[in-house]
């Protein structure tokens, strides 16, 4: 139990506009354990990015949690007051961002940023206490502190994801929620931001949501993987069974997408069919209209996440007669 | 359907209401500040065509009512100095702002526009000369070169016409230049397979109904602002010749009593100013905001 | 420095031709509009030997082109010519007079940042709430107001029936200027002086001239920056920094307001345009003795080369300020390269 770092249970996110409401997020439970990487995928526009945003209630109003709970230690942030809410945040549980420029002040040097976030959780710290320990921090991070003292526009790509990466972890978190992190960088840095993480999580025991459409990503460092579609979770489990069985439809579509010079494909596979309407979402299983498999139960009744062999998780029809215990 | 419900108080005013409750769904709040704009507009256009409905008094009646007489009920907003009524006076006076401010504004517009639809579309050394000099009237103090205009034509309704409108034909050429650059940007590939002939109709029937939306929003808020100027040119003595029954004027005027707490003089012209100045205003916000909605934006 | 200094002197190149421009349209309203200065300065009633004679010794009978080349010469040589009415160089009162107008535009820019700014970060701060709106509502009002209603307002309210302020000229008739008199600017000089009662006289006049303009422009700048806010408000770095933990006010006040206030400092230069012509109407309602109050007394006397010296100088204002505003630009904003 105390295994659990966060546990998400039921958790609905809303966003009443003036066309309707959008639901963002459903009924979604899914839990992280410590010390390891949950990559959380699916298409633009799934909800991942806004669970994400939602374990430190950023979500931007009209926004907001219309249900469930998220427990971080067995503390539920979704009740918690504002006050405690700004001590979580950059302290217990650090958020790293998709664009490193435009995640970082311009108007402000590094050293300042850094300044504040540690002012703001440890408020009776020595200045130069607080600058040491933020050269400690861009030393791991393979920064030369001197760069503390420029501005972000001065500094390259990957420096820039990797002082992010150090603000993020500047007050050692126990967890980091990273919000598409590479999507902005090219493929050698983004090899290099791998093996960043995969140290973080060895040495401090960090755990780590990883949200990301790059499924390449996840596949080279998730221990667990959960799949969203819609608003909703169509499947959980090991990285490597969901890469090698995966069971729910839009999976399977989405590992077929990956292109790989290995095989000897003519053509890309793609999904057919648009993403779903989130104010007016098909009825029962929304991925019944592009699911090639959709059979007549699918448009009636959503599928309930059933666990199957191995400890995988899924939300599809197909399975429901043929259910093993976990 | 029975013949006789259809004419009913009742049915007939939800019919008129109807297509306002359409608009106040699509637009909200916008739509209901555009409406005030124009009812205010609308019944200073009325008072400024027929001040003698409404006013009590001939305004250059000198024997109206006491000197100097404080807001009663037979003078609501008092009396002045020469003992004319104020509130006669004040309801004249729109005609001569109104009147000024609609001229200036379209006068502006008229030599504004072409100049702007000529100057982007041909471009070249021209147009940098004219946008040059445009920029550099559009960046002084527009009032002062009002005063200098007015200064140098000298009193008189025509020339405070011209001398406020002069100050906004940079308005009219920016925008309209503006426009037309970027619509030209899109165009220009086809004008030039196009024969010259052709290119001219581009211009009147692609670039132009592209820009009078813009036009109208800012047609609407100039007339606001050559309100202020003209109103302003008069209180310093620049403005029409005295018998004429200004708000500007009549401010400047009521200076003088001030300090002795005579406030009425002062305080109506003023305030008619700020309502029909705001009258405009909001009419140009209001139809900016449905013309040109930004999304998500308030 | 270096670097800035270069930077500095190429804006001012630029700025040239806009000068040039605006020198060239003064002289042209006056002295190619119609109406004769000449036959209305000696009263209309004069014989023609007399106006042409005045003409020729004014040197208005010489070419246009010739004029203009005068003209321009003399603004080379920072010679702003010489009064038609008195006997004085034009530039005499106009440096007597033009720190009384600076003082008040100032002090008026500073009311409008002091009250527009942080409205318009407030309301940014409360969208969509009812105090969101009603100062939107004073922004949108505000500029509507006549600088100078508003000023007899005030005096209205303070000065009659409060009796609290002043409500004409920069001093108290028991004050002297003559006593402390240096720089022009009554505030530095009565410092300077040490007279603290004169100080506090010479502010109680400033004070409602200034909060006058402060008003009236601070509409524009209430919704300036409540726009560049919530523009800001919605970005990457802000969200960045609320996930660090940061407190909501310092988030807008510390992060946001500073990256907002760039082109809010744009727009002062641009306003400032504004603030001088709103300083001619002030002074006029204050009996304030500035530039403008001496623009407008010159006017009625038709002493035409200080009408024209008046308004150079205003044109060299803006000039100075547009290119000020650009300097200050690049020294906040560290992306800006010089």
């Amino acid at each position: 139990m105390s295994e659990h770092v966060l546990e998400i249970k039921n958790l609905t996110i809303d966003y009443p506009i003036s066309i309707g409401t959008v639901r963002a997020v459903e009924d979604v439970s899914i839990s992280l354990r410590r010390g390891e990487v949950l990559g959380l995928v699916g298409e633009s526009g799934c909800g991942k990015s806004t669970l994400g945003l939602s374990i430190l209630k950023l979500v931007r109003p009209p926004g907001r949690i219309s249900g469930g709970q998220i427990l971080y230690h067995g503390r539920d942030v979704a009740a918690m007051p504002d006050k405690e809410i700004l001590k979580l945040r950059g302290q217990n549980i650090a958020m790293v961002f998709q664009n490193p420029l435009t995640s970082l002040n311009p108007l402000f040097r590094l050293d300042r940023q850094f300044l504040e976030t540690i002012r703001q959780h440890d408020p009776g710290v020595k200045k130069e206490d607080a600058i040491s320990r933020a050269e400690k921090v861009l030393e791991s991070l393979g920064i030369e502190k001197k760069r503390l003292f420029e501005y972000p526009h001065q500094l390259s790509g990957g420096m820039r994801q990797r002082i992010m990466i150090g603000l993020g972890l500047i007050m050692d978190p126990d967890v980091v929620i990273a919000d598409e992190p590479t999507t902005s960088l090219d493929v050698i840095v983004e090899a290099g931001f791998i093996d960043l993480l995969n140290r973080l999580r060895d040495q401090f025991s960090l755990s780590i949501i990883l949200i990301t459409h790059n499924l390449g990503l996840v596949a080279e460092i998730a221990d667990r993987v959960a799949v969203m579609y819609a608003g909703r979770i169509v499947e959980v489990g090991k990285a490597d069974r969901i890469y090698h069985h995966p069971l729910h439809p839009y999976t399977q579509g989405l590992i077929g997408c990956v292109p790989n010079i290995k095989l000897d494909q003519e053509e890309l596979v793609t999904m057919g069919g648009n993403p779903p309407d989130l104010v007016n979402p098909p009825h029962g299983c929304r991925f019944h209209p592009r699911c090639p498999r959709a059979m007549d139960i699918c448009r009636r009744q959503a599928p309930p996440l059933k666990t199957h062999a191995g400890g995988q998780r899924a939300a599809c029809w197909l399975y429901e007669n043929k259910e093993a215990s976990a | 359907m029975v013949s006789g419900a259809k004419y009913s108080p009742a049915s007939f005013l939800s019919r008129l209401m109807k297509p306002f409750i359409t608009a106040h769904k699509r637009y909200g709040t916008e739509w209901w500040i555009l409406i005030a704009g124009a009812l205010i507009i609308l019944f200073m256009i009325y008072m400024a065509l027929f001040p003698s409905t409404l006013a009590p008094y001939d305004p250059s009646d000198q024997a109206a009512g006491p000197q100097l007489g404080e807001p009663s009920r037979a003078y609501p907003m008092g009396t002045d100095n020469l003992s004319r009524d104020v509130l006669s006076r004040v309801i004249h006076g729109s005609r001569t702002i109104l009147g000024v401010a609609f001229a200036a504004a379209i006068l502006s517009s008229l030599i504004g526009i072409p100049l702007g639809l000529l100057s982007g579309f041909i471009g070249g050394i021209p147009d940098r000369i004219l946008s040059l000099v445009m920029d550099s009237v559009y960046s002084f103090p527009g009032l002062i070169l009002a005063i200098a205009f007015a200064a140098m034509l000298g009193p008189g309704v025509v020339n405070i016409t011209l001398a406020v409108a002069v100050i906004y034909i940079p308005t009219y050429f920016r925008l309209v230049r503006g426009q037309t650059l970027s619509i030209k940007e899109e165009l220009y590939v086809e004008a030039a397979q196009a024969i010259g002939a052709r290119r001219w109709t581009i211009l009147l029937k692609y670039i132009f109904p592209n820009v009078i939306a813009t036009v109208v929003v800012v047609f609407s808020l100039n007339i606001a602002d050559a309100i202020m100027t003209e109103a302003a040119l008069s209180y310093i003595g620049l403005g029409l010749p005295a018998g004429i029954p200004d708000w500007g004027r009549d401010l400047s005027m009521g200076k003088k009593f001030l300090p002795s707490g005579v406030w009425w003089m002062i305080t109506y012209p003023g305030l008619m100013i700020v309502i029909l100045a705001l009258g405009f205003t909001m009419l140009g916000e209001g139809l900016s905001e449905i013309l040109n909605p930004r999304l998500l934006e308030r | 420095m270096k670097n800035l200094l270069k930077y500095a002197v190429t804006r001012v190149f630029l700025t040239i031709p806009m000068l040039f421009i605006l020198l060239s349209l003064v002289f042209v309203i006056l002295r190619v509009m119609p109406g004769d200065p000449v036959a209305a300065m000696l009263g209309g009633h004069a014989p023609p030997e007399v106006i042409a004679a005045k003409r020729e010794e004014l040197g208005l009978n010489k070419p246009m082109i010739v004029q203009y080349g005068e003209y321009l010469a003399q603004l080379a040589r920072f010679d702003l010519g010489d009064s038609m009415i008195f006997d004085q160089k034009v530039g005499t009162p106009i440096a007597e007079k033009l720190p009384a107008t600076l003082e008040l535009t100032i002090t008026g820019m500073a009311f409008t940042l002091l009250i527009g700014v942080p409205l318009g970060a407030y309301a940014a701060s409360r969208r969509r709430t009812g105090r969101d709106f009603g100062i939107r509502l004073y922004g949108n009002v505000a500029y509507c107001i006549p600088v100078y209603w508003m000023g007899l307002m005030l005096q209205l309210v303070f000065g009659v029936w409060l009796g609290w302020l002043p409500i004409a000229g920069r001093t108290s008739p028991r004050v002297f200027a003559s006593l402390f008199e240096k720089t022009g600017f009554y505030v530095i000089d009565t410092l300077l002086a040490g007279n603290f009662a004169a100080l506090g006289d010479v502010l109680l006049h400033l004070f409602l001239p200034s909060l006058t303009l402060g008003i009236v422009l601070s509409g524009i700048f209430v919704r300036l920056t409540r726009a560049n806010m919530l523009d800001v408000l919605k970005s990457d770095y802000v969200l960045a920094a609320r996930a660090r933990g940061i407190p909501e006010n310092k988030v807008v006040y510390r992060h946001a307001l500073k990256n907002a206030f760039i082109p809010i400092l744009t727009m002062m230069g641009l306003q400032f345009a504004i603030l001088l012509a709103g300083a001619i109407l002030t002074e006029s309602t204050f009996s304030w003795p500035g530039m403008g109050r001496l623009l407008l007394e010159r006017i009625r006397l038709r002493d035409y080369p200080t009408i024209q010296g008046v308004i150079v100088v205003f044109a060299l204002f803006v000039s100075l300020v547009s290119l000020l505003v650009d300097l200050i630009y690049a020294l906040i904003d560290p992306r800006v390269k010089y």
